[in-house]
């Protein structure tokens, strides 16, 4: 294990009603985010070929934890996200060589599938920092009904040198989804757009 | 008295390794369990309300369990527990006391004999607000390792109209609890207290 976690955090959330509808069956999603120590926290480093190392390590790790909370065979997941927040001693850059470089072939290995692009957020933060995963359909990026987000936050991460990272998954779209778009039963999963 | 009318459900879990000393052997884990539910007395002063923690006790008893669950689905390994809630602007904090019955003898049901009283905060909020939930060790509060804490809310709850119930476990004492006082190991186990 190349990460140094320090912690591992796990949510899961269900929509049973809204608006007073009862939401059945009841939109599922969940998220798991890692704490790790920041191996360039406090200097600037020109090569951060370590970070994409944990970036690929995290994308397993988080997405079997994320799909394990939900309960729900890897395959059946519809959508996901993945966002990333740095300590005040570390760059946006960092979370940038966790998130894009290789954590998403991961990701789609453990979901058997994924033509989409993960779609992804970034900040830097301190303590206790509120993280929003953007949520996106995994194989079409289009469908409306999936556009969503999940927010995360862990009270005493991160730290000056650490970093957060997160996965999210769902086995839905939106609760009350009705403002038109592609819907999932229109995917054509040629391109990973529509 | 009216029924549980629950908009949504959350659990969170942390696994902690370290807290910048050595890696534990065995990683604390917390969870969390918030539902978050329409309170029926919220607009007006309502004198009798106590027939609604019969009410609430199935919920208690769900939320207990799916704790268990959360922490691998052995009770044996809970050590720690504690309960909470929020309640909407359109509530008073007595609403947030209807609680105690229901939340801290549903674990105290599902943990075997636990003995000792099950610690707790409420206070009144907006969606948003965020709840340390005190935790002490199941069979004797005064034990000091286990002395604990654990950060809940969700950003969109409890709506004016609504209560956000908290119930938490943990496996083990602080992960490098080390300021004396009686140890776990030490519990006579006659008065819940030591």
């Amino acid at each position: 294990m190349k990460a140094s976690i320090r912690k591992i955090a796990t949510f899961v959330e269900e929509t049973r009603n809204e608006m007073g509808r009862t939401i059945a069956p009841p939109t599922r999603r969940a998220a798991a985010v890692a704490v790790i120590e920041n191996p360039y926290a406090g200097k600037y480093v020109e090569d951060l070929s370590e970070l994409m190392l944990i970036g690929e390590e995290l994308g397993e790790l988080l997405t079997l934890r994320a799909v394990a909370a939900l309960g729900i065979p890897p395959t059946s997941v519809e959508s996901y996200g993945k966002a990333a927040a740095v300590g005040e001693n570390g760059e946006i850059e960092h979370a940038a060589a966790i998130l894009h470089p290789k954590l998403g072939a991961p990701v789609r290995k453990v979901l058997g599938g994924g033509a989409a692009l993960i779609p992804s957020s970034k900040k830097r933060g301190g303590l206790g920092v509120v993280l929003d995963i953007p949520l996106g359909h995994k194989e079409a990026a289009f469908v409306r009904s999936h556009f969503d987000g999940m927010e995360v936050r862990v009270n005493d991460a991160p730290r000056g040198n650490e970093i957060m990272v997160a996965v999210a998954v769902t086995d839905s779209g939106r609760p009350l989804a009705r403002v038109g778009g592609l819907a999932k039963d229109q995917i054509k999963g040629e391109d990973g757009l529509r | 008295m009216p029924e549980v009318q629950v908009r949504k459900k959350f659990t969170a879990v942390e696994e902690i390794f370290h807290e910048g000393g050595p890696v534990s052997r065995v990683p604390l884990r917390r969870a969390a369990a918030l539902a978050v539910i329409r309170n029926p007395f919220a607009g007006a002063y309502v004198k009798e309300i106590s027939g609604f923690m019969d009410d609430l006790k199935p919920l208690g008893l769900e939320m207990a369990r799916a704790l268990v669950v959360a922490l691998g689905g052995d009770a044996k390994v809970v050590e720690g527990y504690g309960k909470g809630a929020i309640v909407g602007a359109a509530g008073e904090l007595e609403h947030g006391a209807l609680w105690h019955v229901p939340g801290g003898y549903a674990m105290r049901e599902i943990l075997g004999d636990a003995k000792a009283i099950v610690a707790s905060t409420k206070k009144v909020g907006s969606p948003g607000t965020r709840l340390d939930v005190p935790i002490t060790h199941i069979n004797a509060s005064y034990v000091r390792s286990h002395f604990d804490a654990m950060e809940v809310g969700l950003a969109d709850a409890p709506r004016a109209d609504e209560i956000l119930l908290a119930l938490v476990m943990t496996t083990g004492p602080r992960v490098h609890a080390r300021v004396g006082g009686l140890k776990a190991s030490e519990i006579k186990g006659e008065d819940g207290l030591r």
